[in-house]
């Protein structure tokens, strides 16, 4: 078992992801893959590359699939990775301390020179976001880049996860979300964003931002336009206003 | 953040060179990240003016593209059957002599002989020039089965167009109406434009069949009935006009609305504008009631009521025109609503909402600015009403009007290049239609010589068309003929089937880069295979006897071709993207960009267009040539520099002149090239705050875009609601004029070269609707660009296998479960394929996701992959021509007007296939892996060579 730390980090560096305004493209997915295949670790390995059933390790992922029906009906795009939370059952699980999370901001990572593949992390997760690596037998997943987000040797502004940074409907926000004042924390009071699954209690990090109401019919479902020459028909409202 | 983890580890690279993307069509800039020489990371460049630093998943699996399997390594000569995979390696010096010796029996013998037809190229300034130097009209790239339609209802209506010749105004639109688009041109602009307009709390509403992408996150989807876009937008036309919600000054002004048409039913003046002596179209002005030139300084044009011109004759202004025939009570929501698809109290819902829009929210820029008459204006006032529209709409049969009838409802609502709406991005807009006229006439065509001119362009008349004394087709697609007056973009997807019809003739070399004719860009991929393999008993040759074909990877087209001229990546190459093709400018500043070679080639390869500039010199073209016979270009970066067009005007826009210090027009600067690199591989000069809106008008603007060559003169460019080169070739349709379409054509050219949009069923879709209730599309998947990328391990991890999307209901009748079998039968074929249960598809259609099906053997893939097992095209179903007339005329299956292919005219019926094999048919035999290609690898773990990076606790 690994011990969590005693007290919760000054600072809980995460996701906030915008469902609203994700269409799902993929390019966090592909960006995170292309990022961290070359920086954290081993590299994200890919079996059966060019034949049958392609597969391979992947920090971030996004789901599609339909939610309600009629009018309430929607399609939704789930992009989905750790969520770093402050009750990792994927840490305490961890049979050799390869899994722990940072004091000092909250990020969950994995020591790869510790990890043995076993797997007890990944049953742990009820989210699904970590994947064992089919060559490397150690289990990867999202790091916030934190090889990104600290490196003294690029510029400040591109010290953000790689996910965040290529986002093109901007559906991706990175920050501290233990400072009320940080554009995530505003973001979420904001608009509402939630706990993915709070019921059980695992206390992520990541929030999620709910589309948003919508402009469906502005209030005036039944509105139409008004003749403009009631009595004149159509040609007479021509005749009046135009020769 | 920077103390959150330093541990003093490197993670930038050693070196960032930027070039522009080429994973799709976008042009995003972007930074290629490299250590020891090796490609670490590609990321979107932040400075770039087209994604600003995003970038999508394609372009972010740049890396796995230039480690793709299937690169060509080397020259090929084809030693087996066409088809087989069987090739001989060869070096350069022998493709390049046996080019030449092809080409140049071709060109001293007919140069028609030889068809030059490029796929996605982004070089089509050179190709075009390559092809007119030949002195063949057989010249097109892929817009004829792309945005034919788009383009040129665009062109001959505002001298512009949706697509990447205009933008919505996502900063200033309260209201933002998208037409069938999924993942289209534009991809990371869009999704940057709807990302802010959702911030700012504008109203998104996406008119699509089909809720994938952005239609998921609009605040309004309506799930309208393919190939009716056009109905329903006449709809929202009625109603405004029923209104009068209209923006009446802005249509007198800016548009054609107040000139007047001469009504003299059965001459040859019948339907043309009024023109005083000068040849200038006359207006009724209300103030003097005289007629005065419509374009005149201060005339106040009359939009209703008959007029007597001084020879007689009658005739009304356009707006009446317009107003009598939307006016008809069959276009009121009612009459329409079914079949759209979409309720009546929606549509007149959406109308209500597009006037309270557009006019009860005007959107005022607080910039003086004055128009090409000299007055001055001292704000700009917009209608925040933005459209957007691609290729739903286009690949439709009735496309082109139903196009003009967008263009026409952004017209009523003053929403053109009015702050809020849809602004016009530079070099557009040109003259309406923007000259000059194809070239390719039968007299234009020696052997031995160039053309006159190049061989795309906008004809005005019908007296602009290339055929010969009979009236039939010169070109070999049939372009510019009668079949297809106005196709500006050539109609590939018939090349293939003519050349092996002989109709109008056969060819000798069909000559093509990057097109994957032989899969997924044919229509009708069954037969275009039997064509390309078919031997004329006679010769015991081919039919089509020599294929030239170059693309850099091993594509289904490269086995049925006899010489391969390896392409290199795009991350290998000089490139421009040039406002003399394709331009990223934008509404608010010139741009144009170039790429940059960034990685030298591991193989023997060569960038197409270095080549095809050697073979030019080696051809004996006169501008491929100096004076002493040298080559006149050392390559296509040498070309980029110092081509000019015509005096001053050369493919790029930027640092011109010999010290870089002018835009667009000057002469050629040496060290132009390096300028690009240092600046991030891209030009931009903002236009002046004044030069942003109202650029038909705008003497700012034009003042400026006259100087950098962008446009010929100052002066009126009227939105052209009603388009007189239309009702020229409709005169000529009904009898009038000099130049007259043989009798079999008439009665077609009168029907569609109506001068005002109107809407009809597309042609195939409208046949047989009994035994095909369903239409059938495609949508681009957001993470492939249609065939290239199966090849690319992680983005064939994201789409390796397609699905038949069907609704529910539908589901339902036939009892059809997801991954169920079924059999999908059109007029055409069937296919076997697996379906997936979806509510959010319009109740009359099923789709699914295009060009995933791959064939066996290709794009490095091994033989039994999910591409060519569970991926499948809807290509088989499609048939390249319509059913035969009565009197066995066949036409493409095509726009009338364009040629525009009509992919989405597709209708089928699905049954379920009760003991399914387990995989899609048709079932084609695997292709060989070309000689000198290693196996692909089982496994990737790219980054090893890269240090790990080691985390602190």
């Amino acid at each position: 078992m690994t011990m969590l730390p005693a007290a919760p980090s000054p600072r809980r560096l995460g996701l906030v992801i915008d469902l609203d305004t994700c269409v799902g493209c993929q390019a966090c997915v592909v960006a995170c893959k292309e990022w961290n295949t070359g920086g954290y670790g081993a590299p994200l390995a890919d079996e059966q590359a060019y034949g049958a059933g392609p597969s391979g390790t992947w920090l971030n992922r996004v789901h599609g699939f339909e939610a309600g029906s009629g009018a309430d009906g929607r399609m939704v795009h789930f992009p989905k990775s750790c969520l770093h939370c402050e009750n990792a059952h994927c840490v305490t699980v961890c049979p050799t301390g390869a899994s722990f999370k940072r004091a000092s901001d909250g990020i969950v990572l994995v020591d790869e020179d510790k990890c043995i593949g076993c797997g007890l992390c990944a049953w742990a997760c009820p989210y699904g976001a970590r994947e064992l690596d089919g060559q490397a037998g150690v289990m990867k997943k999202c790091t916030l880049c934190v090889d990104r987000i600290g490196a003294a040797d690029l510029p400040e502004s591109e010290r953000e996860p790689a996910c965040v940074r290529t986002c093109p409907t901007t559906a991706r926000h990175f920050g501290d979300l233990a400072d009320p004042d940080s554009k995530v924390s505003r973001l979420v009071a904001e608009r509402g964003g939630f706990d993915l699954m709070a019921e059980l209690g695992y206390r992520p990090t990541n929030k999620y931002l709910p589309p948003r109401p919508g402009r469906r019919s502005e209030g005036r479902a039944d509105s139409e336009l008004e003749d403009a020459s009631p009595n004149g028909g159509f040609l007479g409202w021509l005749d009046k206003v135009l020769s | 953040m920077a103390d959150v983890t330093r541990d003093g580890q490197r993670v930038a690279a050693d070196e960032i060179r930027t070039t522009t993307c080429y994973m799709c069509a976008c042009r995003c800039g972007i930074r290629v990240h490299l250590q020891d020489g090796e490609l670490r990371f590609i990321d979107g460049n932040p400075d770039h003016p087209v994604n600003r630093g995003v970038l999508c998943a394609k372009g972010s699996a740049g890396i796995m593209q230039q480690h793709s399997p299937a690169k060509l390594r080397q020259p090929l000569l084809r030693n087996g059957p066409r088809g087989s995979g069987q090739f001989r390696p060869i070096g350069w010096d022998e493709a390049l002599e046996i080019a030449t010796g092809w080409l140049s029996r071709v060109r001293y013998d007919d140069p028609r002989k030889l068809a030059f037809f490029t796929g996605r190229d982004q070089s089509q300034a050179l190709t075009g020039f390559f092809a007119k130097e030949f002195g063949t009209p057989n010249f097109a790239a892929h817009g004829g089965f792309c945005s034919v339609n788009m383009a040129t209802a665009g062109m001959y209506t505002h001298g512009g167009s949706f697509w990447e010749f205009g933008e919505p105004d996502y900063e200033r639109a309260h209201y933002f109406l998208m037409f069938g688009v999924a993942e289209d041109h534009d991809s990371n602009p869009i999704k940057l434009g709807l990302a802010r307009l959702k911030d700012r709390g504008a109203k998104f509403v996406s008119v699509n069949p089909v809720r994938t992408g952005y239609s998921a996150i609009a605040d309004e989807w309506l799930p309208i009935t393919p190939g009716t876009d056009g109905l329903f937008v006449i709809a929202l036309i009625h109603e405004l006009l029923r209104a009068g919600k209209v923006d009446i000054p802005y249509l007198q002004r800016f548009t054609n609305s107040g000139w007047l048409v001469v009504e003299a039913a059965g001459t040859d003046g019948d339907g043309l504008f009024a023109r005083d002596e000068q040849g200038r179209p006359l207006c009724m002005d209300l103030a003097t009631r005289t007629l005065q030139p419509a374009e005149g300084a201060d005339v106040d044009p009359m939009l209703a009521g008959l007029v007597e011109l001084p020879d007689g004759r009658q005739a009304r202004p356009v707006f009446e025109l317009m107003a009598r025939r939307y006016g008809q009570p069959d276009f009121a929501p009612d009459q329409v609503a079914e079949r759209c698809g979409i309720p009546a109290a929606t549509i007149r819902r959406i109308a209500a909402e597009l006037a309270d829009a557009a006019f009860g929210q005007p959107v005022v820029v607080e910039t003086p600015w004055t128009d090409v008459w000299g007055k001055r204006h001292e704000r700009f006032v917009g209608r925040p009403v933005a459209m957007h529209a691609m290729r739903g709409i286009s690949a439709h049969s009735n496309g082109f009007h139903t196009c003009r009838s967008l263009h026409l409802l952004q017209a009523l609502l003053g929403a053109l290049d009015t702050p809020g709406s849809h602004r016009f991005e530079t070099p557009y807009p040109k003259t309406i239609p923007p000259g000059p006229k194809p070239a390719g006439k039968p007299e234009h065509i020696h052997p031995g010589r160039p053309l006159p001119g190049m061989p795309l362009g906008y004809p005005l008349g019908p007296e602009d068309l290339l055929v010969d004394d009979a009236g039939e087709p010169v070109r070999i697609d049939k372009a510019y003929s009668w079949e297809a007056p106005l196709s500006a973009h050539g109609l590939m997807q018939l090349v293939i089937g003519n050349a092996k019809r002989g109709d109008p003739y056969r060819i000798d070399t069909l000559f093509m880069y990057m097109a994957n004719m032989a899969w997924n860009s044919a229509m009708n991929t069954k037969e275009t295979i039997d064509w390309l393999t078919e031997i004329d008993p006679a010769t015991g040759e081919y039919v089509i006897p020599r294929i030239i074909y170059s693309d850099a990877f091993y594509s289904e087209t490269v086995a049925y071709a006899d010489l391969i001229l390896p392409d290199t990546t795009y991350l290998e190459r000089h490139d421009c993207i040039s406002l003399l093709d394709r331009p990223i400018g934008s509404a608010d500043a010139i741009q144009d960009s170039i790429r940059q070679p960034v990685l030298a080639p591991d193989r023997d390869v060569r960038p197409f267009q270095d080549v095809l500039i050697e073979l030019g010199w080696r051809l004996g073209l006169g501008a491929f040539t100096d004076g002493d016979g040298n080559p006149r270009y050392r390559s296509y970066a040498d070309y980029m520099v110092r081509h000019e067009r015509t005096p001053g005007i050369g493919p790029l826009a930027g640092w011109r002149g010999e010290d870089g210090s002018l835009t667009g027009k000057g002469p050629p600067n040496p060290d132009q090239l390096q300028r690009y690199v240092e600046n991030g591989c891209f030009f931009q000069e903002e236009l002046p705050p004044s030069a942003r809106f109202m650029k038909h008008f705008n003497k700012d603007y034009q003042d400026l875009a006259v100087r950098t060559g962008m446009m010929p003169a100052v002066g009126p460019l009227t939105v052209q609601l009603y388009s007189e080169p239309l009702q020229k070739f409709r005169l000529a349709g009904q009898g009038h004029g000099k130049v007259l379409p043989p009798e079999r054509h008439r009665t077609r050219v009168a029907t569609y070269f109506d001068p005002l949009p109107f809407w009809y069923p597309p042609f195939d879709a409208a046949a047989n609707r009994d035994r095909f209730p369903l239409h059938a599309i495609t949508q681009r998947p957001m993470a492939m660009y249609h065939a290239w990328h199966s090849q690319n391990v992680w983005l064939r991890q994201i789409l390796a296998e397609n699905r038949l999307y069907i609704p529910a209901a539908e589901a339902a009748r036939h009892g059809l479960a997801d991954d169920d079998w079924v059999l999908l039968e059109s007029r055409h074929g069937a296919i076997q394929v697996q379906v997936r249960v979806m509510e959010g598809v319009n109740g009359q259609t099923v789709w699914t996701w295009n060009a995933i099906g791959k064939r066996a053997g290709t794009w490095g893939l091994d033989k039994d992959t999910n591409e060519a097992r569970r991926g499948f095209l809807l290509n088989h179903l499609i048939d390249d021509l319509l059913p035969a007339r009565e009197d066995g005329q066949r036409y493409p299956n095509a726009d009338p007007v364009t040629g525009q292919a009509a992919w989405y005219d597709l209708t089928v019926r699905i049954e379920k296939v009760v003991r399914p094999d387990e995989r899609v048919h048709p079932v084609f035999p695997p292709i060989a892996r070309p000689p000198g290609q290693p196996p692909a690898p089982d496994q990737v773990a790219y980054g090893s060579q890269f240090r790990p990076w080691r985390p602190s606790r």
